[in-house]
């Protein structure tokens, strides 16, 4: 069974979203996402200052396997990128919620945070694509 | 209804994730695709192969038989036990399967077809044997297959398998078989690697396994067998060859037995008038230079003309992108080109493959650091 930490906010299509201190939010992907992906071997980030739609790819994971889109799961500016995932793209693998990280969003609104799935919402979303 | 191997259940003891392949549900991964690579290029892994058609053609009229069928020749198998690779062509020269051939005796030759082409191959193989006496084809689906490849195959599978395998095959030159108790071992394979590939009772396939993972063998499934054949630069039929390519057009002009003249295969008519022509495109090798992972099907453009990617991921030993690609027949190792790749134009040079053997980088540029 994969991990899906209660603390977090999740999206239908794997990403999950921590309210950080400063009231930013860090992105990364699941648990569930990395273990179907197998092996991560590059992740192409956004641009720091970029601005992002809720919704819209801004980043890709590719596994040995396959290449995956990453959606912004809610709109705002681009703030900071895990850069360390560039020569290290396994760290999704082995931490996803932690050293995963893969970028942080300064939310253009309140609203669309609200929206996103909790823990139990996205097991109950994943059981359901299976 | 996909089929299940003798091995299903010991895939699923093992924590596999399973697929469906070929209409047989086999093991993907048992973890991490990329430590599986790592076990054949460095120790030993298995792979269970039991979904591959196994085809028995037995009776006077084989010999005469293959000759026709195959476009490598079968007159080059003069020792028993002696293996041949080689494509099957239809009448345009296209490919219908790439396959084996064992010479067992003068009465009896084994085939090892692809197990997706099963039925079409079977189909074909039966109408093109009504023309010839003495042949008999027959389908071997009681058997199941284990590939133990690396460079401590041999020895762990003598330490698993017992000293009749270390005596019988533990010096047995490649492409060969030999029948070793109810044990058909032959030194084949398709990670570059040393090995073998053992056919075996079905009823014993668990058994066997067991006993090789006991002795330090790595169970491995189909994502570490695609890089792995992929850095060997072996061919992945229905990828990098098909009905529609011949084998001049897809690195496998080697594979065609011109001489002599006058042994008529199907589709020699239509490969001598390409070769005539001069045939336009050619497989070669990519290194992608940009970050980034090639992948089947993405455009390739090189000084001479547009290509195409028939097989492409991330190699674990080269630690970089590399793909095969079918390229205007002008394209040179060494030149460069560019590949669209997800919206993005990535650079990457034309290479001779392999990309791997036995464990080392084959690049030009890896001989010379």
């Amino acid at each position: 069974m994969s991990d899906i930490p209660s603390e977090l906010r999740y999206t239908k299509t794997h990403e999950w979203v921590r309210l950080m201190d400063d009231g930013n939010l860090e992105i990364g992907i699941t648990d569930h996402a990395q273990s179907l992906m197998g092996d991560m071997v590059y992740v192409e980030l956004p641009e720091v200052g970029a601005v992002v739609v809720g919704g819209d790819d801004c980043a890709v994971v590719e596994s040995v396997k396959a290449a995956s889109d990453v959606y912004a799961p809610v709109s705002g500016e681009i703030v900071e990128v895990n850069e360390e995932l560039a020569d290290a793209p396994e760290t999704l693998n082995q931490h996803p919620y932690t050293d995963g990280w893969m970028f942080r969003i300064r939310a253009a609104g309140e609203g669309e945070l609200d929206e996103l799935l909790d823990a139990d919402g996205y097991l109950e979303a994943i059981e359901a694509e299976e | 209804m996909n089929q299940h191997t003798a091995l299903y259940e010991s895939h699923v003891a093992a924590g596999a994730r399973m697929v469906a392949f070929g209409g047989w549900m086999m093991p993907l991964h048992y973890g991490s695709q990329v430590q599986e690579h790592h076990a054949v290029r460095r120790r030993a892994g298995m792979f269970d192969v039991s979904h591959m058609t196994r085809v028995d053609l037995r009776g006077a009229g084989a010999r005469p038989f293959l000759r026709r069928l195959v476009a490598n020749n079968v007159d080059k198998l003069t020792e028993r036990g002696k293996a041949l690779y080689t494509c099957m062509l239809n009448d345009q020269g296209g490919v219908l399967d790439d396959l084996i051939v064992y010479f067992l005796d003068e009465d009896w030759f084994r085939l090892v077809v692809n197990a997706a082409t099963r039925d079409k191959d079977l189909a074909w193989i039966n109408d093109a044997a009504a023309a010839f006496a003495d042949v008999e084809v027959g389908p071997r689906p009681e058997l199941a297959m284990i590939a133990v490849q690396g460079p401590e195959a041999r020895a762990r599978s003598a330490a698993a398998l017992g000293d009749g395998i270390r005596e019988a095959a533990g010096e047995l030159p490649p492409f060969h078989a030999v029948t070793v108790g109810e044990y058909f071992v032959s030194t084949t394979g398709y990670t570059g690697e040393d090995g073998f590939e053992i056919i075996l009772p079905a009823a014993r396939a668990a058994a066997t396994w067991q006993a090789l993972l006991q002795s330090g063998v790595a169970p491995c499934g189909l994502g570490a067998r695609d890089t792995l054949r992929l850095e060997a630069g072996m061919n992945l039929y229905g990828a990098d060859m098909d009905e529609q390519t011949t084998p001049l057009e897809s690195g496998l002009g080697w594979t065609v037995a011109w001489e002599p003249a006058a042994r008529d295969f199907i589709g020699r008519g239509a490969l001598e008038r390409l070769r005539a022509q001069g045939v336009t495109r050619r497989l070669v090798g990519l290194v992608l230079e940009d970050r980034g992972v090639l992948r089947g099907h993405q455009t390739v453009i090189c000084s001479g003309g547009a290509g195409e990617i028939t097989s492409g991921s991330y190699s674990p030993t080269l630690e970089r992108s590399i793909a095969l690609a079918r390229v205007p027949a002008a394209v040179r190792a060494g030149d460069s080109c560019q590949v669209e790749v997800r919206g993005r134009s990535l650079a990457a040079r034309v290479v001779k493959y392999p990309f791997v053997r036995h464990g080392r980088s084959c690049l030009a540029q890896d001989q010379a650091e």
